[in-house]
């Protein structure tokens, strides 16, 4: 009996096909959307199957960005997120830790009302939201989004973050107890630090998440200087005709934001801070 | 430097209580140990002296002035974690430094304290790496460097060796005893190792089931345990306990029919259980001793051997013996209980007037 097999090189062979295949699968999209952006007008139709256009053009790029309200749906955009995903990690971060660390009377039925929240269709109560949301008087405005927006994310965000402050040792918030601290420096000088990588996490969670939405902003913003990108991005689509490549052009730049996020925040997905901490 | 006392204290988690009746007076400068096995309530007793658990009922002082509520921060007491619980984001220096830092201490002072505690347990090179690239053993010295620094009024271990590598936790071991020695300040050590305990303790106080089942120094736990399960807890290996029953006033019967001739010993005519450490058993030739038995195992560990027997309709009896014993498995050996070192147990497991040795 040998101790240690070696993998078959079939299955090898079949795990990396696997991922090609998956590989492929995720990223040809992103290939179409970019090859169209670049292609000239005249040539989406009639080269529309090739992998590559033989002709290239940046003017799509620029006729959306000078010449379109883009910019401004994409302001918009980045106001919207970045409000959601600020009001919602520190809510999230503030619930998370104390799910994570105390137990108080209700915290079980507090997370389970949160999960249930995940579960109902957003369809069947986006009429009530565009009331209630009318009722206030917010109707067309950014602060609309980002009330609706950060009610909908906190639940899952909240998660997250307990998730992350459950992988950080208790021992590290008594040791510093210990050491003089009281419960709040101990959150600041050692818990903070080291749920950064989850704060990331969660803030880049969160942006993508508002970034792409298109229901709620289609049904609560109807001004065309209030609307966020992916409302914009409707506008290319007219009655009669819908203009590709400016639409192509507009995606790949709204894609940007997200893709600076995770190149940022890679680093620290991957590797867990709290390594050396305890023992092993 | 302080004296801990412990009057009535008590814990509840709900309606379960964990520890009760804890009456402890802890002298200043004293090594005290706590041992029991896992869930007998030590870690729990030590974290309520620390102040990170709530003290149910009963009274805690530090040098006479009562504890219960105040928070750890001001009690002035150190702890070492079992899970060393290092500051990951910060470097060896910072990690020892940071009580002073947290206290507002002059950065002068708080360099030159670390330097010194550094150098005290060999991390003087080691003053800028990070948890992460430290070993074990490291990273144990670091506690213990954090919790020096301070030079807080008493110390608490909470089983900080359990892990690390048998060779590491002697070294440390005799590090620990030797820091008691320079520093003198009251320290309270948790573990479940008795071996620890021993080497350690001034006075090792036994728990089980949340009670204290006996405080005492090392040699009196050995030699006169309070009552079985203290017995067969201290001292290793495990104290070999079998039935009895009293046959007249000075001798029991085992249930192999063996009489044992205790003549010292007062209380064999309440016996239900007799005890014999297996360094008391001596192995004699077939039909001279106590008993009959068949070797089953033997190990060899060269300074001593250990005998496990089996005596027929007794059981497991086992005998450690100084140098060789040239047995093997399957022989025929005679056991001689030296009687001067028996012990006796009522039917509630307390122990019958001590033999002494």
């Amino acid at each position: 009996m040998s101790a240690i097999r070696r993998p078959s090189p079939v299955l090898t062979f079949g795990k990396y096909a696997a991922l090609a295949f998956y590989l492929i699968f995720a990223l040809f999209p992103l290939y179409w959307l970019v090859k169209i952006s670049i292609t000239p007008d005249q040539l989406v139709f009639t080269e529309g199957t090739a992998l590559w256009p033989s002709e290239t053009t940046l003017g799509n790029f620029r006729t959306v960005i000078f010449h379109t309200d883009f910019l401004a749906y994409f302001g918009n955009s980045l106001i919207v997120s970045l409000g959601t995903a600020a009001a919602t990690t520190l809510i999230a971060a503030g619930a998370g830790y104390a799910f994570s660390r105390f137990n108080f009377g209700g915290k079980r039925v507090i997370i389970a009302l949160m999960l249930v929240t995940q579960m109902f269709p957003l369809l069947m109560i986006i009429a009530p939201i565009y009331k209630i949301v009318a009722a206030m008087g917010l109707l067309n405005s950014l602060t609309s989004l980002i009330v609706v927006y950060t009610a909908f994310n906190v639940p899952f965000a909240t998660f997250l973050m307990q998730s992350f402050f459950d992988g950080i040792p208790k021992d590290l918030e008594e040791a510093a107890m210990m050491d003089g601290c009281t419960r709040f420096q101990a959150l600041r000088k050692v818990i903070f630090p080291l749920t950064l990588p989850g704060l990331g996490a969660t803030l880049g969670f969160v942006f993508t998440a508002a970034w792409s939405e298109l229901l709620f902003a289609l049904m609560l913003i109807s001004r065309n200087e209030a609307m966020t990108f992916p409302v914009g991005l409707l506008t290319f689509v007219s009655k009669f005709s819908v203009d590709w490549g400016q639409m192509m052009a507009a995606g790949v730049l709204a894609l940007i934001p997200s893709c600076l996020f995770f190149i940022f925040i890679q680093r620290y997905l991957v590797q867990g801070l709290t390594s050396g901490a305890v023992k092993g | 430097m302080a004296r801990l006392q412990l009057t009535n204290v008590a814990k509840r988690y709900g309606n379960v209580e964990v520890l009760r009746d804890i009456n402890l007076d802890i002298a200043d400068g004293e090594f005290i140990v706590l041992v029991g096995p896992s869930g007998c309530g030590k870690s729990t007793l030590l974290r309520m002296i620390a102040g990170l658990e709530p003290i149910s009922d009963g009274d805690f002082l530090i040098d006479g002035e009562r504890m219960n509520d105040i928070r750890p921060r001001d009690r002035d007491i150190a702890m070492v974690f079992q899970s060393y619980a290092l500051y990951p984001h910060m470097d060896v220096a910072r990690n020892m430094g940071f009580s002073m830092e947290i206290r507002g201490a002059a950065t002068a002072e708080r360099t030159s304290r670390v330097a010194e505690a550094g150098r005290a347990l060999g991390l003087d090179k080691l003053l800028e790496r990070l948890p992460k690239a430290l070993s074990g053993g490291q990273r144990q010295r670091v506690a213990m460097g954090r919790a020096i620094v301070r030079d807080p009024r008493a110390f608490l271990f909470d089983e900080p060796l359990s892990n690390l590598d048998a060779a590491l936790r002697v070294e440390m071991r005799l590090e620990i005893a030797r820091l008691h020695q320079r520093l003198g300040t009251t320290m309270v050590y948790v573990t479940h190792d008795q071996v620890e305990a021993l080497t350690l303790a001034d006075r090792i106080v036994v728990l089980n089931g949340g009670i204290i089942q006996q405080v005492g120094s090392p040699l009196e736990l050995y030699e006169r345990p309070a009552n079985r399960f203290v017995a067969q807890f201290i001292g290793s290996p495990t104290m070999n306990v079998v039935a009895a029953a009293p046959d007249g006033a000075s001798a029991v019967r085992l249930a192999s029919g063996a009489r044992i001739l205790l003549p010292n010993h007062s209380g064999a005519g309440r016996a239900a259980e007799l005890g014999i450490r297996p360094e008391h058993v001596d192995v004699v030739e077939p039909g001279t001793g106590d008993l009959d038995a068949v070797a089953d195992v033997i190990e060899h560990l060269g300074s001593d051997t250990n005998v496990y027997t089996v005596v027929e309709g007794l059981g497991p009896i086992m005998a450690r013996v100084r140098g060789n014993v040239p047995a093997r498995s399957g022989d025929r050996l005679g056991l001689r209980i030296r009687p001067e070192h028996a012990h006796l147990f009522a039917r509630d497991g307390r122990a019958l007037a001590a033999t002494g040795a």
